[in-house]
């Protein structure tokens, strides 16, 4: 239990037929602690959590979480295992009501396969009030999720990740296309679960809300890890000259 | 529905509220209204048939036929799929039936025969759609014209006599008539329906068909074998289209190589005009049932308030148009 890292990436990579995303990628993630992935389209963030969360497999490489090492082959087994995504709003189910959302392939069922749908609609009641600060009683866990705002939707997304104890979560684009006041919810939401000791991976085009939510910065190019800063190493500043550079010369030199 | 007591909310709202009660069923009152508005039409237009029994043993002697396709219908159109091909497989199971009950003389190995090909046939609808990737609408042409062309090939349009059927005490368990009245085929039908809404609200299977229908990206990101959902939905599909002609065939102790062929259009007819949307994600299977009813009883209805047979096609195509129009704008709205 000392052990302070939670994942553990050795050497990761993949290719899809001729074209080789990954090249080598480490990444370590301790608990207590929100990693920023950051780097340019194509640099191979979206295939590394896609690898974290099960979807793909890698070619090679090595994966240990919470001190063991481990194959992740589904996106069941990786949610069991307590890694959670949060895929922007797209993860969410429109015409569903609330509770159908918050328990999409992890339904409370008997042995029968038949839904407590008293108790899915309980849990989900809690979770709004408790966790999401959903105040307004216009919205219950039969409402369906269309008639909420993005951020509303962003928070049902977390707080579904919540309610099932992940301990590693992976936030993808999450402020993307909120409004400024949803976009701070969201991030005290990603703050709220670092303080409970828990680990995030969060990816964000904007720079602004990376710098100020992460404690570390992994910057990937061309499928490698080209350089990663603690917070107190690097100023918003000099992140975003690196990116620059990096973007326009492929090297750091 | 929505008085569980769940949550910190302030007491007082949460009190059974008529106007949520009608906003939250809305699709379900329409579709009960234009039944009542129908029927109402029918007592007024021809009371001495509608006040009698015997029309309505009639309806509940045939209804189930296309009904329970229609439930079937249901869940693969909730998915956003489609399928064409159920007739064909009324078809070929039905041949099946009727040729494995000639050779064996087995009502029970015909049975046996019959759904297991209904259950192959739908797997292979199934693999068509969801590992080649073909649109279910069109790998559904195909498969309706290739299981209808091979019933035409084995039976070289031959029908086959089933008087036999009678004999077996299994005949009585399918189209017998329950205390000499009611038509044992509607008492199925109405336990299946029962049995339909059951899993589509309340059991996990009819949780993923609603939230694959409505979103399949997200279903696979919640780890919902997607592939999965849609497959059984086809071979469930196969499976009540090839009982359904079980009960069509035993009915009229017959097979014969059209059979199934006309539908089509009426057990769709039923299911959208039951308010199940055609890009999924949404419906139900009281909808549907009263759909059943509804189109179920619109051609004897007609005929009997003394309009010619003309009007069927006319005022069944009113019908579904108005309907469909009516629950496209509420949703609208309810956007």
């Amino acid at each position: 239990m000392s052990d302070p890292t939670l994942l553990i990436m050795k050497g990761i990579t993949k290719s899809f037929g001729k074209m080789q995303v990954l090249r080598g990628v480490d990444l370590e993630v301790n608990y207590g602690e929100i990693v920023a992935l950051v780097g340019d389209n194509g640099a191979g963030k979206s295939t590394l959590i896609k690898i974290i969360t099960g979807v793909h497999r890698p070619n090679d490489g090595e994966i240990w979480y919470k001190g063991e090492k481990i194959t992740l082959h589904s996106v069941r087994q990786s949610r069991q295992l307590g890694i959670e995504t949060v895929y922007q709003e797209r993860a969410l189910a429109d015409l569903q009501e609330m509770w159908r959302n918050v328990f999409a392939g992890r339904e409370i069922t008997n042995a029968l396969g038949f839904m407590d749908v008293a108790a899915q609609r309980r849990e989900t009641e809690r979770l709004l009030r408790e966790h999401m600060g959903f105040t307004s009683t216009a919205i219950t866990a039969d409402s369906p999720v269309k008639v909420l705002s993005g951020g509303e939707k962003q928070g049902v997304a977390i707080g579904r990740a919540l309610y099932f104890h992940a301990d590693l979560i992976i936030l993808d684009e999450p402020t993307m296309g909120l409004a400024i006041r949803e976009t701070d919810r969201v991030l005290n939401f990603v703050r709220g679960f670092r303080d409970q000791g828990k680990a995030a991976i969060f990816i964000d085009h904007n720079i602004f809300h990376v710098y100020d939510v992460a404690d570390r910065f992994v910057i990937l190019d061309r499928g490698r890890v080209a350089a990663q800063f603690a917070k107190s190493e690097i100023t918003q500043d000099e992140l975003i000259a690196t990116m620059v550079q990096l973007h326009h010369t492929g090297t750091l030199q | 529905m929505t008085a569980e007591n769940g949550g910190a909310a302030p007491t007082g709202l949460r009190t059974w509220n008529a106007s949520a009660f009608v906003r939250e069923y809305r699709l379900q009152i329409s579709i009960l209204g234009i039944l009542v508005i129908l029927y109402t039409v029918f007592l007024v237009g021809n009371p001495l048939v509608f006040m009698h029994f015997q029309i309505y043993q009639s309806f509940m002697t045939t209804m189930p036929f296309f009904g329970i396709m229609a439930l079937a219908a249901t869940y693969v159109i909730t998915l956003g799929e489609i399928d064409l091909s159920f007739p064909s497989i009324v078809g070929i199971s039905a041949w099946v039936f009727g040729t494995v009950f000639v050779t064996t003389g087995s009502f029970g190995l015909a049975i046996v025969g019959c759904l297991s090909v209904g259950l192959v046939t739908g797997l292979i609808n199934g693999l068509i759609i969801t590992r080649i990737g073909v649109p279910s609408i069109v790998a559904t042409i195909g498969t309706m014209f290739l299981w209808r062309g091979l019933v035409n090939v084995m039976s070289q349009g031959k029908g086959i006599a089933l008087v036999a059927l009678r004999d077996s005490p299994l005949y009585d368990v399918f189209v017998g008539r329950l205390f000499g009245v009611i038509p044992v085929q509607f008492v199925w039908f109405v336990a299946l329906a029962v049995g339909f809404a059951f899993v589509y609200r309340r059991h996990r299977y009819g949780s993923h068909l609603l939230y694959v229908g409505d979103n399949q990206e997200s279903a696979r990101m919640m780890g919902i074998n997607v592939e999965r959902v849609k497959i059984i939905a086809f071979m469930q599909m196969g499976f009540f289209a090839a009982l359904a002609g079980i009960f069509t065939t035993s009915e009229v102790t017959y097979f014969w190589p059209t059979q199934g062929d006309g539908m089509l259009l009426t057990t769709l007819a039923a299911v959208f005009i039951g308010g199940t949307s055609v890009f999924g994600g949404a419906g139900t299977i009281f909808g549907t049932f009263i759909g059943v009813v509804i189109i179920g009883s619109l051609e004897a209805g007609i005929i009997a308030i003394g309009l010619t047979g003309f009007w069927v096609r006319f005022l069944n195509g009113l019908l579904i148009t108005v309907a469909v129009s009516v629950y496209a704008f509420m949703l609208k709205r309810g956007r």
